[in-house]
């Protein structure tokens, strides 16, 4: 029996605000705990919220990169439930009269395209952290509380259950993170929780219309382990369908360390919410030229950029996505496009020789002057110095921010070339090798590149590599 | 005339003349709290330290020739579910016992900006939940007219406090006619304002959009002089109102003519004293007198408002009262797991109308009933609402009671919470309306117990409701209304508590 | 045909986290069955195409600017709090199942 697979994605996502959603108490990750707190983030009795304006422009700016619909008027409603980290017992969120209804991501996958809609978006409060005495919250015998991550803005973004695997889930998500911090709305950390992801699996016979019993998938904290995690849980689903079993209606919680979802029993049913309006808050009401504005300010968008890199600098579609993986990397890209308009070369020393650089040595591509390396790749192509010394000053460069036409002027590393210059150092490399010439001559082409090296050497590196290689060739 | 025996109007006129000092002043009242207290037990904290510092500050600053708020050193008493720094706030509940809030109530913060010593924090119904004050965790206040039978709730603690000189003024709460109702039980002024007039930040929440912190007085001039300090937007409170707030002592003068006054029947005409409608009526007529329009006003839904209230207010509640957990503060019981700490903890910590409202709270809003309760209830009070737009449209005051009876026996709706919810039907439709409310003393009952009349305005109209207060206020012969409490004299009559 | 909250009882006081003694429970069996009854008069009333009100208020809501207030120092957000430990408040275990239902 085949099964279709049948996901949807819950996804959370801190909103980059300096101060919370409700009240002035700082968002600051890290710091000592029970600092970032006051009596409306502590829900003391007799405190208010008051919305903070940044939050929700955040929150339609993100909307509006989903190509989601913004409601102009919205509503806040309670949510209720009991749970230390949960400081009023309830927490505010949109019910029924969200900020945003719909929107898509278009997924770039294997072949083509997929669109992956979104059934909305809205904007809620984040609870407080736990801290559990003991690696986990099973089997522990106490809890410790920390407040200060109550009351940040938190956006949340629910798919339609329209993915297939945990790969599409993962590629879905790499997407949406790329859209989100290209829009500038979050920091998408998932290793600080700023972004976080549950996610929602069935399957039903290939051909069927009815969609299964459906399991929730919580506790993934990367996207690999999204992807993990689903593939575990269709094993186990199909494990259960094809031995005449039936999915139980529940919630799973993904162990990384076992690499397995372990059902937690909770109690029958769902749990009752008891969703009422929220009376201390009056209803979100948006005018059309706020949303505007907020569209027109929104930066080209990753898919977008894709487009007009491929078309301006006549790019491949890997190559594209390479430049808009990191939105910081395309920006460099451009710039150095400027000076320098030699885009496939550009493209293959950024890709190849400048990323490497920048791992090796820990930086950013945001740290590094682009008009350097277009200044560098411009002495290379005049011919002022070889490929080689070309590759070390780019490593200076990332090391030091050192200007490679200055490195070249103090340090003399101009390329020397002309058969009279090195005409004489070939023959007399050819003099002191005799063995070497011997072989070449034998047929042992390695013999070539060893006498080529010796008169690189003699040149302190500086003669063109292919050059001395015609003329060795030459002389012997 | 004694100090405390003065309305704040009065004293403000000494202090300012400096014919007294404030710390004279806030030493008569503390007298007098000694005094009567022990037996009407009007407050749950007193601060007789604390008051004579601030006073002093303010008699310091009056010498040294500071131009001080006309309130500066006018002492007065604080429901204990507004929230002082550094001050014990209970809100009448074990669960609250020993919670000490970090912050002022923005409507605290005001009166200590002004310079008004703070006496103490007055008793109230656990979480603003009754209409006696006999379900305050800790004992229960007395009427000073009678002192076996009850003062009214929630805010009886403040009102009793007002009508017996332990304090000139008080800050009082009103969410279905928590000011109101008890001082017309007490005989005094009871101010519930425009919903959103006053900021709500620090008042511990019973039902939000009901909520409104009000004023306690003797007087509607004491009144006015207490808003015009407390009314005012809060950028703490998103239900705030912008609008700007008047002097509210500026039209206190009389003169009614071309006022169109709608006396109000009732949907239900049961559980009303004949004295209270006799009282009501005799009101109207003086009304008449003076030049004003007076017709008749139905409002239909009174009833319903009840109904609708019931489950609005407790729905509110089950929701506001879900923080009381044990984790961050109040009352713990212990439990081995957190389950069994926050039901322990709730079910020991919360008295029983608390538990029940947050019972009825809990299944309104609960998964299938939510549509035939909650929402249905909400629709009711834009019903209500409407009513109150069409009675305004030919009125510009709605006359009625405040109370269908005066003060009934400590203990005698104890066991029908039904019975006691019927106390307020006179005032909570206009809660549900948002609009604002006096009670105003009218008169006496032939058991020698005060009626209160009660006023109702269009939104933002409390100077209309002032100034005819005012009015009724100068028919009286005797004016404000103190209780002999003789029963004072008569110590070793079993009153002590 | 009266109306029974005895049935619900145990339900409602779950999801509110209020414990009850079993004479509480049955004393307020009757007094939420007689509440409600009153309570659902309220259907009585055709209320065909009138919008709820859940604010009085009729405004948009107020936004503040995004600026950083100072917070409570630790010693006065946690004044309060029964249990603490090294700047945490602190509570008893969690079962998973409890976890489950956020």
């Amino acid at each position: 029996m085949k099964y279709e697979i049948i996901i949807g994605l819950e996804i959370h996502l801190e909103l980059l605000t300096a101060s919370k959603l409700f009240c002035g108490c700082s968002t600051a990750f890290g710091r000592e705990p029970n600092t970032n707190c006051c009596p409306v983030c502590l829900g003391l009795p007799g405190s208010l919220p008051v919305f903070n304006r940044r939050a929700i422009e955040l929150a339609v700016t993100a909307a509006l990169a989903l190509n989601s619909e913004i409601r102009l008027w919205s509503r806040f409603d309670r949510k209720n439930y009991f749970y230390p980290d949960l400081p009023k017992a309830y927490q505010v969120s949109q019910y029924d009269q969200p900020l945003a209804r719909g929107g898509y991501l278009e997924v770039d996958v294997a072949v083509g395209k997929r669109r992956i809609n979104l059934e909305r978006v809205h904007l809620e409060e984040e609870a407080g952290k736990l801290v559990h005495a003991g690696d986990s919250i099973i089997g522990s015998g106490y809890s410790l509380v920390d407040y200060n991550r109550a009351g940040i803005p938190l956006l949340e973004i629910v798919t339609a259950p329209e993915m297939h695997s945990g790969r599409e889930a993962r590629l879905f998500l790499e997407d949406l993170r790329t859209v989100l911090l290209y829009a500038g709305v979050s920091d998408c950390k998932m290793e600080e929780g700023s972004l976080r992801c549950d996610a929602n699996i069935s399957l039903r016979p290939e051909g069927s219309s009815i969609l299964g019993t459906k399991a929730e998938v919580k506790n993934m904290n990367s996207f690999r382990s999204v992807e993990l995690a689903l593939d575990y849980e269709v094993q186990r689903q199909e494990k259960v369908l094809s031995g005449g079993g039936s999915v139980v209606q529940e919630t799973c919680h993904w162990d990384e360390e076992n690499k397995q979802t372990i059902t937690l029993r909770g109690k029958e049913g769902s749990s009752d919410y008891r969703y009422f309006p929220e009376p201390d808050l009056l209803p979100l009401v948006l005018e059309n030229t706020f949303v505007e504005d907020l569209g027109r300010s929104l930066p080209e968008l990753p898919s977008e950029r894709r487009e007009r890199l491929r078309e301006q600098y006549g790019l491949e579609k890997e190559e594209a996505f390479l430049l808009t993986a990191n939105r910081e990397l395309g920006d460099f890209f451009e710039k150095a496009a400027k000076a320098y308009p030699v885009y496939d070369n550009l493209f293959n020393w950024v890709q190849g020789d400048l990323l490497y650089q920048l791992r090796e040595n820990d930086k950013k591509v945001e740290e590094i002057d682009p008009n350097l390396l277009a200044g560098l790749l411009q002495l290379l192509d005049e011919g002022s110095i070889n490929r080689p010394v070309a590759k070390e000053l780019l490593a200076e460069m990332v090391q030091s921010g050192a200007d490679p036409k200055e490195m070249v002027r103090e340090r003399g590393l101009e390329r020397i070339s002309g058969r009279d210059r090195l005409l004489p150092l070939v023959e007399q490399v050819i003099a002191e090798n005799p063995e070497a010439v011997e072989n070449y001559r034998q047929g042992k082409n390695k013999a070539l590149a060893f006498l080529v090296g010796k008169v690189m050497a003699a040149t302190k590196g500086r003669a063109d590599p292919a050059e001395l290689n015609r003329l060795l060739k030459e002389k012997i | 005339m004694r100090l405390y025996e003065m309305t704040a109007a009065e004293l403000s006129r000494r202090l300012q003349s400096r014919e007294v000092s404030s710390a004279e002043v806030v030493r008569s009242f503390l007298e007098r709290i000694d005094e009567v207290d022990p037996y009407l037990r009007a407050f749950i904290t007193r601060t007789p330290d604390l008051a004579l510092k601030s006073a002093g500050e303010i008699d310091s600053r009056r010498m040294r020739g500071e131009t001080l708020h006309p309130l500066a050193g006018v002492p007065i008493a604080v429901k204990d579910n507004i929230s002082t720094l550094a001050l014990r706030t209970t809100c009448a509940s074990r669960i609250l016992e020993n919670y000490i809030p970090p912050f002022d109530a923005t409507v605290v913060a005001a009166l200590k900006k002004a310079g008004m010593p703070i006496l103490g924090k007055t008793n109230l119904d656990e979480f603003a939940m009754g209409s006696s004050t006999e379900n305050s965790a800790f004992f229960p206040t007395r009427n000073p007219w009678d002192p076996g039978r009850v003062p009214g709730g929630s805010s009886g603690g403040s009102v009793v406090a007002v009508a017996t000189g332990m304090a000139p003024l008080a800050l009082g709460s009103d969410t279905g006619g928590s000011i109101r109702q008890p001082a017309s039980l007490c005989g005094v002024t009871g101010l519930r304002p425009t919903y959103g007039r006053v900021s709500r930040y620090g008042l511990v929440a019973f039902a939000s959009s009901l909520d409104q912190i009000g004023t306690v007085s003797t007087t509607a001039l004491d009144g006015a002089l207490l808003m015009n300090l407390i009314a005012g937007y809060d950028p703490l409170d998103s239900t705030s109102l912008p609008e700007e707030v008047p002097d509210y002592r500026a039209g206190l003068e009389p003169g009614l003519e071309k006022l169109r006054v709608g006396l109000i029947r009732y949907g239900r005409v049961d559980g009303f004293d004949p004295e209270v409608t006799e009282a009501v009526n005799k009101a109207a007529s003086m009304l008449e007198e003076h030049g004003a329009k007076v017709g008749e006003v139905s409002l239909p839904l009174t009833d319903y408002g009840l109904s609708a209230y019931y489950l609005i207010a407790p729905s509110e509640a089950s929701s506001n009262l879900g923080r009381y957990d044990g984790v961050r503060y109040g009352f713990c019981a212990d439990g081995d797991s957190i389950e069994a700490m926050f039901s322990r903890t709730r079910g020991e910590g919360f008295g029983a109308e608390v538990k029940r409202r947050i019972m009825i709270g809990t299944y309104a809003l609960s998964a299938g009933y939510y549509d035939a309760y909650y929402l249905k209830a909400m629709k009711v009070r834009t019903l209500i609402r409407r009513d109150y737009e069409k009675a305004f449209k030919k009125f510009d005051l709605l006359l009625g009671a405040a109370s269908p009876t005066p003060a009934f026996k400590l203990g005698e709706k104890t066991e029908d919470p039904l019975q006691m919810y019927l106390s307020d039907v006179c005032n909570i439709t206009d809660s549900l309306a948002g609009v604002p409310s006096l009670a105003v003393p009218g008169g006496f009952h032939s058991s020698g117990l005060p009626l209160g009349l009660q006023l109702t305005a269009r939104p933002m109209q409390e100077k209309l409701l002032l100034k005819t207060g005012r009015f009724f206020e100068e028919q009286r012969a005797e004016y404000p209304l103190r209780p002999s409490l003789d029963f004072l004299e008569e110590r070793g009559g079993g009153y002590e508590i | 045909m009266p109306f029974d909250f005895g049935k619900e009882v145990d339900h409602v006081a779950r999801l509110a986290r209020l414990s009850l003694e079993e004479d509480e429970k049955e004393r307020m069996a009757g007094q939420l069955s007689d509440i409600l009854k009153t309570a659902r008069r309220i259907q009585e009333l055709d209320t065909t195409g009138i919008e709820p009100t859940s604010h009085v208020t009729e405004r948009p809501a107020v936004l503040r600017e995004d600026r950083v207030r100072p917070s409570l120092p630790l010693d006065k957000a946690l004044r309060n709090a029964p249990r603490r430990e090294k700047g945490f408040v602190k509570v008893p275990r969690i079962t998973v199942s409890e976890q489950d239902q956020k």
